[in-house]
């Protein structure tokens, strides 16, 4: 007879047995955030398009207290997820070399962090110029 | 020599005798220079001679003594003591394997994808002695030197929760040995092991957690040879559309 019985051990929560599972999941949870924000932008603009009625309407809504808590909840939410993503992004791309050197991952990531930062000024400075 | 005691908890599991694994505890002397593995070694010597455990080289190099220590993949002789004290040590075999006894797993399945993989090189033009040695810049060697460093001590599949949902994914050690041969000057058969890459099981199963790359004993960063890979095979698959018709691969 076989003594071999191999035992497979379940994979049941998984997530929540390691640190950095709990914020892969996280990470990947807040990404829904990222979609519910996209779609209240994707509303502005078939609300722009149906005319001034409809965006006034938009525009008005915006203001509703639970619309400005939904806005912190998602800023939150959004550089959470920034800040995830762009430590892994030097694990996702090929080696960049500068100068025969390659880049360190810190300094990728420190990038990309930049990038949003530099990006956000600007579309706040924007918004801020035509607003007043 | 050892003045301090440490509390080891290990998973048991005999296939012949228990219906699932149990972890067993032992109390073991330590001296701050002592790694688990040698304290797994002196639970055998002294106390319970039918614990089994692989093991070889006691030096971060065979990459057998893989298994979990308290609940993160490690190797066992690159793990310290002194290190966990006074908190109990918890081992158990390497997570997303079957056990096959105690601490030894079935890592058939990684074998099977080792071989499929070719980790060889296959020279696009195969020279003769006559024409010497092939040579490489160390520019050419950079680009996939560190992912020669694999050892196969599987903690990486530990690591990886896509391989634990879904064992036919190749995984990241595998991954990371082929791209280490498609990196190289050398070698030709990229086109042949595309196939596998951009396959059903191939390396679209990754989600980018990473972990793989963070307990990888050698910093292999199989990660990113993985995730490397994605870009390649979409690189591919689109370039077809591009190629005039009738041109072949």
């Amino acid at each position: 007879m076989n003594k071999r019985r191999p035992y497979v051990r379940p994979m049941t929560g998984w997530w929540r047995k390691n640190p950095f599972f709990i914020e892969y999941m996280i990470h990947e949870g807040t990404a829904l955030f990222v979609a519910a924000y996209a779609l209240v932008l994707l509303a502005g603009l078939v609300c722009l398009a149906q005319g001034e009625a409809a965006w006034n309407g938009w525009l008005g809504a915006l203001r509703h207290p639970l619309a400005i808590l939904f806005h912190l909840v998602t800023l939150a939410m959004l550089s959470y997820h920034s800040w995830t993503w762009f430590k892994i992004m030097p694990k996702t791309m090929p080696p960049v070399v500068l100068g025969g050197r390659r880049l360190p991952a810190a300094a990728i990531t420190g990038g990309g962090l930049a990038a949003v930062a530099l990006a956000s000024i600007a579309a706040l400075g924007l918004v801020w110029g035509m607003t007043r | 020599m050892a003045d301090k005691t440490i509390t080891v908890e290990v998973l048991r599991y005999r296939p012949e005798q228990d219906p699932a694994p149990e972890f067993q505890r032992y109390q073991v002397p330590f001296s701050d220079d002592m790694s688990v593995l040698q304290a797994l070694l002196y639970i055998k010597d002294e106390l319970d001679e039918t614990l089994s455990f692989r093991w070889s080289c006691r030096m971060a190099i065979c990459g057998s003594c893989g298994m979990m220590i308290n609940g993160d993949p490690k190797l066992s002789c690159k793990t310290f003591l002194r290190d966990i004290h006074p908190a109990t040590v918890r081992v158990e075999a390497l997570n997303h394997f079957p056990i096959e006894r105690d601490l030894v797993v079935v890592m058939d399945d990684f074998i099977d994808k080792l071989e499929r993989i070719q980790p060889y090189i296959i020279p696009a033009e195969p020279r003769s002695l006559d024409q010497g040695a092939y040579l490489q810049t160390p520019a050419q060697l950079d680009k996939y030197e560190q992912f020669s460093s694999c050892i196969n001590c599987l903690l990486c599949y530990a690591a990886c929760p896509q391989y634990g949902l879904n064992p036919t994914f190749i995984g990241p050690g595998a991954l990371a040995l082929l791209h280490r041969y498609n990196a190289d000057s050398r070698d030709g058969a990229s086109a042949q092991r595309m196939e596998l890459v951009a396959a059903e099981e191939g390396v679209f199963n990754c989600t980018a957690v990473g972990y793989c790359s963070e307990v990888c004993p050698k910093h292999v960063d199989p990660a990113n040879a993985v995730n490397q890979n994605k870009t390649t095979a979409a690189a591919d698959y689109f370039a077809r559309f591009l190629k005039p018709k009738g041109s072949g691969k």
